[in-house]
């Protein structure tokens, strides 16, 4: 896909992630739409699973550490063909399947996540797997800025380096905020990158919503044989939505129908210059 | 479905509003309280306590981890420590650290589980705490509280300020209207408050299912003349068992309804100190099922599983009618 194409498509995952909140009037916005991009980049460009081998030993594995933010997740699996669109008109409701965390009762979603700091451990054992039974297939796994302080994250760290798991690609949504402010400011975890390099790990910087750039990041993998490869994505919260870029309160505030039709307004602006 | 009435949403506020109102009073006159958040000062609703109190809260992190082992390590030093966070991460992701840095080693730590049971509703099972109880009530040294209204809670939150060795208590968020008008009300840790009285059944409640249980006896009375004792057991551990005991001599039916799985929690503990001294009251226990948990707001959950007027009043009926 070009990036015409992946942008173009961003625009309407931007659409759909705001259209399934206000409907469900629950969601994390901010943090879907940091996030969406790199999921295009990923489902479009670079993974290779779609609804045909979800159930193949063979396909690659993405799991969302940063659960929380599904609703991005949610509408670009709809857009890959693994569920009808429409069952997200019942997202959060009574008896739905989709709730607000990613769950295996959707297809596409590889593992329940929601509280974080789960998703290393579990990309670690999945990239083992493949290692120990000479398999070709590559994980990725997401995770928030804010999540990094769980202890697992460094657990799982660790022993992806000791096992040398090139197959393996954590990626950082690297937007600066989390709930209670600046993530530099509710626990700092600067520098990132050094910290990763002395677990062992082969580091690279990209901007997040740039679609070239992502795909050549991607494109690299592994940075280094016989090291797992972290990407840290920097990213906007709320990206997309002028008055949502960077503010705290819409990590998960859900707009209403004034802020809902001035979102659209700037979307389909962007489209427009997208023709 | 018959909720709390509009009238009663306006004049109670939630249990977690009071208890960070309270803490708030507390700490302006004592300096040795402090407050450990792991980025939960928002759901907490303690980001007033954090600007007028900027000295007397840490922030952690998001690592629960880490915010239960640092707060056993302040409150060693004679800090009067609440570590709050919600309830599902608290005590799911930090068991160990209470266990052994908490209860083991006796650190008089205030574990504070925010948005309990299912307050979280659509978010999922992750961010459900229907294991708490079980877990926590295997270990030892820790005093479990779960309060069902304003009164109990701002009493629940003093309490612990002065109580010498670890305890949980966790809470809801939705506003909950008062069990009773009662002007003598008292409020012990390891006494149950009875706050309905009657012959013909028993329910026990705890947390934001004993307004349900209430509404339960009332439609009892009013629709077939039975008549129920209320019971808020608010202290899971230690249990209330003189209570349990003088409320089961008679022969009466029960019934316990809790936020929590039918495993483990208050219903399990009632039943096993009845059997074990020798009741064989009819006995039901009222709670989660141990299934994938249906998706929904905390009200559709409740309703789902019948904790409700409707759901408690009909389980009651149908152990009345088999009993008599
Ligand atoms: C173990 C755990 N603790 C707390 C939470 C509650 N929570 C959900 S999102 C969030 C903030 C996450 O910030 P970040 O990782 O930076 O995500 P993003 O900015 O991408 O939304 C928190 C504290 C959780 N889901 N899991
Ligand atoms: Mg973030």
């Amino acid at each position: 896909m070009t990036e015409q194409e992946l942008a173009r498509k961003s625009v309407d995952y931007r659409r759909k992630i705001l259209k399934y909140i206000v409907e469900a009037k629950a969601g994390h916005t901010g943090g879907s739409l940091s996030c969406v991009d790199i999921l295009n980049v990923l489902y479009n460009h670079v993974l290779n699973v779609g609804p045909d081998n979800f159930k193949s030993p063979l396909r690659d594995r993405y799991i969302q550490s940063k659960g929380h933010t599904v609703e991005a997740l949610y509408v670009v699996l709809a857009d890959k063909g693994f569920f009808p669109e429409a069952d997200l008109m019942t997202l959060c409701k009574y008896g739905s399947h989709y709730i607000g965390h990613p769950t295996r009762k959707v297809n596409g979603i590889e593992q329940n996540t929601g509280s974080l700091g789960h998703g290393l451990s579990l990309s670690v054992g999945t990239a083992l797997a493949a290692k120990l039974d000479g398999l070709s297939y590559r994980v990725f796994t997401m995770l928030g800025d804010g999540e990094l302080p769980e202890g697992s994250n460094w657990e799982g760290a660790l022993l992806a380096s000791h096992y040398k798991l090139d197959n393996l690609c954590a990626i950082i949504d690297n937007n600066g905020l989390q709930i209670s402010g600046a993530t530099t400011d509710v626990c700092n975890t600067d520098p990132i990158d050094r910290k990763f390099e002395a677990f062992g790990w082969e580091v690279r910087h990209v901007d997040g919503h740039d679609f070239g750039a992502l795909k050549e990041t991607f494109a690299a993998l592994p940075f280094t044989v016989g090291k797992p490869s972290l990407v840290i994505a920097h990213t906007v919260k709320g990206r997309g939505i002028s008055y949502m870029e960077n503010q705290l309160k819409w990590h998960h505030g859900v707009p209403n129908p004034d802020q809902y039709t001035h979102a659209l307004a700037e979307l389909a602006e962007a489209e427009a210059v997208l023709r | 479905m018959a909720e709390i009435t509009q009238n009663e949403l306006v004049t109670y506020k939630a249990n977690l509003d009071v208890f960070s109102g309270t803490l708030q009073e507390l700490a302006s006159t004592d300096k040795t309280i402090l407050v450990v958040t792991s980025d939960s000062r928002g759901s907490g609703k303690l980001v007033p306590f954090g600007q007028k109190f900027p000295a007397q809260m840490v922030e952690i992190g998001i690592a629960e981890q880490n915010l239960v082992g640092v707060a056993a390590g302040l409150a060693s030093t004679g800090k009067k420590v609440f570590a709050v966070s919600p309830a599902c991460f608290l005590t799911a992701r930090s068991f160990e650290q209470i266990k052994t840095d908490v209860a083991y080693s006796d650190n008089p730590v205030k574990l504070i589980g925010i948005s309990a049971g299912v307050s979280y509703g659509a978010l999922g099972s992750t961010h459900h705490s229907l294991h708490d109880f079980a877990a926590l009530r295997a270990v030892h040294n820790l005093i479990i509280v779960v309060p069902a209204d304003n009164f109990e809670t701002e009493r629940a939150i003093r309490l612990a300020a002065q109580t010498e060795h670890p305890i949980y208590i966790r809470f809801g968020k939705k506003p909950m209207p008062l069990l009773t008008e009662d002007p003598n009300r008292r409020f012990e840790f390891g006494k149950g408050s009875v706050v309905r009285e009657g012959n013909d059944l028993v329910i026990i409640g705890t947390g934001e299912t004993v307004y349900p249980a209430i509404q339960a006896a009332r439609r009892l009375e009013t629709l077939y003349g039975i008549r129920s004792t209320v019971v808020s057991m608010h202290t899971i551990k230690p249990l209330d068992y003189e209570l349990l005991a003088q409320l089961a001599s008679s022969g009466v039916p029960i019934v316990t309804v809790e936020e929590h799985s039918v495993y483990g929690g208050l219903g399990e503990a009632c039943a096993s100190f009845l059997m074990q001294n020798g009741f064989r009251n009819s006995f039901k226990i009222m709670g989660i099922p141990d299934e994938y948990t249906v998706t929904g707001s905390q009200i559709e959950i409740f309703h789902h599983y019948g904790l409700s007027e409707e759901g408690i009043a009909e389980t009651g009926l149908n152990l009345v009618r088999k009993t008599a």
